[in-house]
C-alpha cells in the first residue's frame, strides 16, 4: 500500500474522506465544515467531493449539531459531527449525555446513535479564551461514550475510521497543538487502529509514563532527557481512554514498578486519578513508589501569556520521575 | 433611505367543532364520519388507559405517571393522521399518539412502571422513546426530518413538546435548523397552559406560541387542540407538506391539562378551580360526542358497550405488563456499548455474584 507524509489534521481529513467513499451513510456536519473546509482545514475538500448533502454546514448551535446527529444516527446515518473547539461543547452536553450516550441502553437495543463527535482539544496554541480545554474526564464519567485521543497521524486516521465504524457514540479528541507540528507516513486508503489498545511509544524498564494526545510527545521528549540521566522511561500512549487497555498499562507498570501519569486537564478528579486508583488496586505490591500525577493546575485555563505555566512540561515530568525513582 | 417595513406576519387559528358539537361547514364541508368514530373510540380508550395508570400508581403498581386527561384530541388526531412510515419523536405526554402509531400500550405502562424494556418497541414501529429532559427532543425531530429528506423518503418526523419546552434553547435551535434544511418535520406543541406550576404567561410574552415559527421562516398555526377535527385538518396538511419536501410546520395545539403534571404533583396548589371548570366545558371528548349524537352516529347504548370493551382492553394491557418476566439485573449492562468494555464485564460479574448470594 502506498503512503504519504501527512499531518494529524490531514490524516483526520483523509479518514473521513476514505470512509465517506466506502459508506454512503457517513455524513460530516458542523460549523464551517463545508466551503471553508473547517477552521483547522480538517474537512478540506470534502464538500467538493461529496456535496452539501453529505458535508453539512449547520447553523451555529452546538446543541443543534449533536441534536441533529442524534436524529440522523438513530435513523440510519453515521454522522461525524465537529465541535469547533472542545471548549465550546458545553451547550451540547445535554444532547450528548442525556441522549446519545444512553439511547441504546434505554431502548434495550432498539435504537442506537453511532456517531463521532470530533473535538480539537488542549492548550498550546495561544488562542482566545475557551479554546484550550481538555474535558476527557467529563466524557469518561458518562457511561455509554467511547473516548479516543490520537497522538500521531497514523493513529489519528486509523482510530477515526474505527470510531466511524463503531456502533457507539465516540468522543474523538484531536490534539490541535500538534495538528500540523509534524508529518508522518500514513497509508493511503482506509485502515483501522483498534479501539481499546494502547501503544508502547517508547520502551523502557524503570518508570512508566502514561499519557495521551499531545502529552505523549512531551513524555517522549522527557524520556529522552531521562535516558541521559540513566533512567529508562517507558512511554505508554493510551490513545483509547474508553475502552481502556488496562492489560498493557498493568503490564508496563508491573514491569517498571513505577508510574507517572501525565495529562493537561486539571488534576482533581481527572482521568489520572482513576488510573492511579486502578493501578493501586491491582498492583500495590508490585509498586516501588507511589503513583504520581503531572497535570494541569486546578485553575481556569489561562490566556496565552501564562499558558506555558499551566501546561505540563518536560521539567515537571522530569522532577516527578526523579522523585519516583528516589522514593 | 426611508424607513420601511421589512417583515409583517399574521398567525391563524383554526377551530371547526364548537362547544355544542356543531361543525363549521365552510371549514369542513364533509366530515369523514368513519374517521370521526375512530377518533372518538381512540379518545375514550386513551382516557380509560390514562385513568387506569393513575389508579395503578396509587396502588403502588405504577411509577410516576404524567396524565393526559383533557389532551386526548391532540394526541389522537396527530396519531391517526400519521402513516406507518412517519417517525414519532414524543416528549412524555403523548401515549395517545404513540399507541395510535402502533406502540404496544402495555409497553408504555411498563416503561413508566420502571422497566427499560418498555422503550424497546417492535422493530417496525418508528418511534423514539419518551424524552424526559424537556425540549431536547425538538432537535431530534429536526434531525430525523433531515434524515428522511436526505434519503428522499416520503415520510415525516413528528416531534412533540409542551408549552414549557418552548422556552428551552433546543426548541429554537431545532426549529431554526429544520427551517434552514427544509426538514420533513412537523413540530407539535401541546400547549396545555401549565409547565408544572408555571403558567404560559411566565414562559413567554408573545401572544401565541405559533407565531414563533415566523422568526425561523417556518409556517406556524394555532389550533384549538380540543377540537379533533381542526387538529386532524392541520396535522394532515403539515404532514403532507413535510412528506412532499415542502419543509417543516409548527403547530400550536391549545389545550388544557385537566389533571396534575404528574402523580407527584398537586395542581390545586397553584391554579384555580374556576379555570379548571372553564376548561372542563371544553372537554374534547364531550364536544365530539355531541357531534356524533347529533348525526345519529352514537348513542348511550353504544357508549356502554364500548366502555365495557375498553375496560377489558385496559385490563389486558395491565395483565400484559405485570406478567412480564422480571428483568435480569445484569441487563442494566446490556446495550451500554456495541461490545462491552472489560471494565464493564468485571462490574457485571460483580453484580451477578451479589445477586446470586
Amino acid at each position: 500500500m502506498s503512503a504519504q507524509k501527512l499531518s494529524i489534521a490531514q490524516a483526520v481529513r483523509d479518514a473521513m474522506r476514505d470512509e465517506m467513499r466506502l459508506d454512503p451513510t457517513v455524513l460530516v456536519l458542523g460549523e464551517d465544515v463545508g466551503v471553508d473546509g473547517g477552521v483547522f482545514r480538517a474537512t478540506e475538500g470534502l464538500i467538493e467531493e461529496f456535496g452539501a448533502e453529505r458535508v453539512i454546514d449547520t447553523p451555529l448551535a452546538e446543541s443543534g449539531i449533536i441534536g441533529l446527529s442524534v436524529g440522523l444516527a438513530a435513523t440510519g446515518f453515521r454522522p461525524v459531527a465537529e465541535m469547533q473547539f472542545m471548549g465550546f461543547v458545553y451547550p451540547a452536553i445535554n444532547q450528548i449525555f442525556s441522549h446519545a450516550a444512553r439511547m441504546r441502553n434505554r431502548t434495550r437495543g432498539r435504537l442506537s446513535t453511532p456517531m463521532v463527535i470530533r473535538m480539537p482539544y488542549g492548550g498550546g496554541i495561544h488562542p482566545p479564551e475557551h479554546h484550550s480545554e481538555s474535558y476527557e474526564a467529563l466524557f469518561l464519567h458518562t457511561p455509554g461514550l467511547k473516548v479516543l485521543v490520537p497522538s500521531n497521524p497514523y493513529d489519528a486516521k486509523g482510530l477515526l475510521i474505527s470510531a466511524i465504524r463503531s456502533g457507539d457514540t465516540v468522543a474523538f479528541m484531536e490534539p490541535k497543538r500538534i495538528y500540523r507540528a509534524f508529518r508522518e507516513e500514513v497509508p493511503d486508503g482506509a485502515y483501522t487502529v483498534p479501539m481499546g489498545k494502547a501503544a508502547i511509544a517508547r520502551e523502557g524498564s524503570d518508570c512508566s509514563l502514561l499519557a495521551w494526545g499531545a502529552m505523549t510527545r512531551v513524555c517522549l521528549d522527557a524520556a529522552e532527557a531521562l535516558s541521559a540521566e540513566g533512567v529508562s522511561a517507558e512511554v505508554v500512549d493510551l490513545r483509547s481512554l474508553n475502552p481502556l487497555d488496562r492489560e498493557t498499562i498493568f503490564e508496563s507498570v508491573s514491569k517498571t514498578g513505577r508510574a507517572v501519569i501525565v495529562h493537561e486537564a486539571p488534576r482533581t478528579a481527572g482521568f489520572g486519578a482513576e488510573l492511579a486508583a486502578d493501578i493501586s488496586e491491582h498492583l500495590l505490591l508490585e509498586l516501588l513508589a507511589p503513583v504520581r500525577r503531572v497535570c494541569g493546575w486546578d485553575t481556569v485555563f489561562p490566556l496565552s501569556k501564562l499558558e506555558k505555566h499551566y501546561l505540563p512540561n518536560r521539567g515537571r515530568i522530569l522532577s516527578a520521575v526523579r522523585s519516583t525513582m528516589e522514593f | 433611505m426611508p424607513k420601511s417595513i421589512v417583515y409583517e406576519a399574521r398567525t391563524e387559528r383554526l377551530e371547526i367543532l364548537d362547544l355544542e358539537g356543531k361543525v363549521d361547514l365552510e371549514l369542513m364541508p364533509e366530515v369523514d364520519q368513519e374517521l370521526a368514530l375512530k377518533l372518538y373510540r381512540h379518545m375514550i380508550r386513551m382516557r380509560a388507559y390514562d385513568s387506569k395508570a393513575l389508579r395503578l400508581q396509587r396502588q403502588g403498581r405504577m411509577g410516576t405517571w404524567p396524565p393526559s386527561l383533557g389532551q386526548e384530541a391532540v394526541q389522537a388526531a396527530v396519531g391517526m393522521a400519521m402513516d406507518e412510515k412517519d417517525w414519532l419523536i414524543p416528549s412524555f405526554r403523548e401515549p395517545g399518539t404513540m399507541i395510535a402509531h402502533g406502540v404496544p400500550a402495555h409497553l408504555i405502562y411498563a416503561h413508566w412502571a420502571g422497566d427499560e424494556r418498555g422503550a424497546c418497541y417492535p422493530e417496525n414501529i418508528r418511534c423514539f422513546p419518551p424524552a424526559v429532559p424537556v425540549g431536547s427532543q425538538w432537535q431530534h425531530g429536526a434531525g430525523v426530518g433531515l434524515s428522511l429528506k436526505l434519503r428522499k423518503e416520503r415520510a415525516a418526523a413528528v416531534v412533540f413538546g409542551g408549552d414549557g419546552s418552548t422556552s428551552e434553547g433546543d426548541f429554537h435551535e431545532g426549529l431554526n435548523a429544520a427551517g434552514v434544511f427544509k426538514a420533513n418535520t412537523v413540530f407539535v406543541i401541546q400547549n396545555n397552559q401549565w409547565a408544572i406550576s408555571v403558567p404560559l404567561s411566565h414562559q413567554t410574552a408573545a401572544e401565541t406560541l405559533a407565531q414563533k415559527a415566523h422568526a425561523y421562516g417556518v409556517p406556524g398555526i394555532q389550533v384549538d387542540g380540543n377540537d379533533v377535527f381542526a387538529m386532524t385538518l392541520v396535522a394532515r396538511e403539515a404532514l403532507e407538506r413535510a412528506r412532499s419536501g415542502g419543509g417543516p410546520t409548527l403547530i400550536e395545539a391549545v389545550t388544557y391539562r385537566l389533571g396534575d403534571h404528574t402523580t407527584a404533583d398537586d395542581a390545586s396548589r397553584y391554579r384555580d378551580e374556576a379555570e379548571v371548570s372553564y376548561w372542563e366545558k371544553r372537554d374534547p371528548i364531550r364536544r365530539l360526542r355531541l357531534y356524533l349524537e347529533s348525526e345519529g352516529l352514537w348513542d348511550e347504548a353504544q357508549e356502554e358497550d364500548f366502555v365495557a370493551e375498553v375496560n377489558r382492553w385496559v385490563d389486558e394491557q395491565v395483565e400484559a405488563f405485570e406478567s412480564m418476566a422480571p428483568a435480569d439485573p445484569a441487563s442494566i449492562f446490556d446495550d451500554m456499548y456495541s461490545e462491552l468494555p472489560s471494565r464493564l464485564v468485571e462490574q457485571r460479574e460483580l453484580l451477578l455474584e451479589e445477586v446470586s448470594r
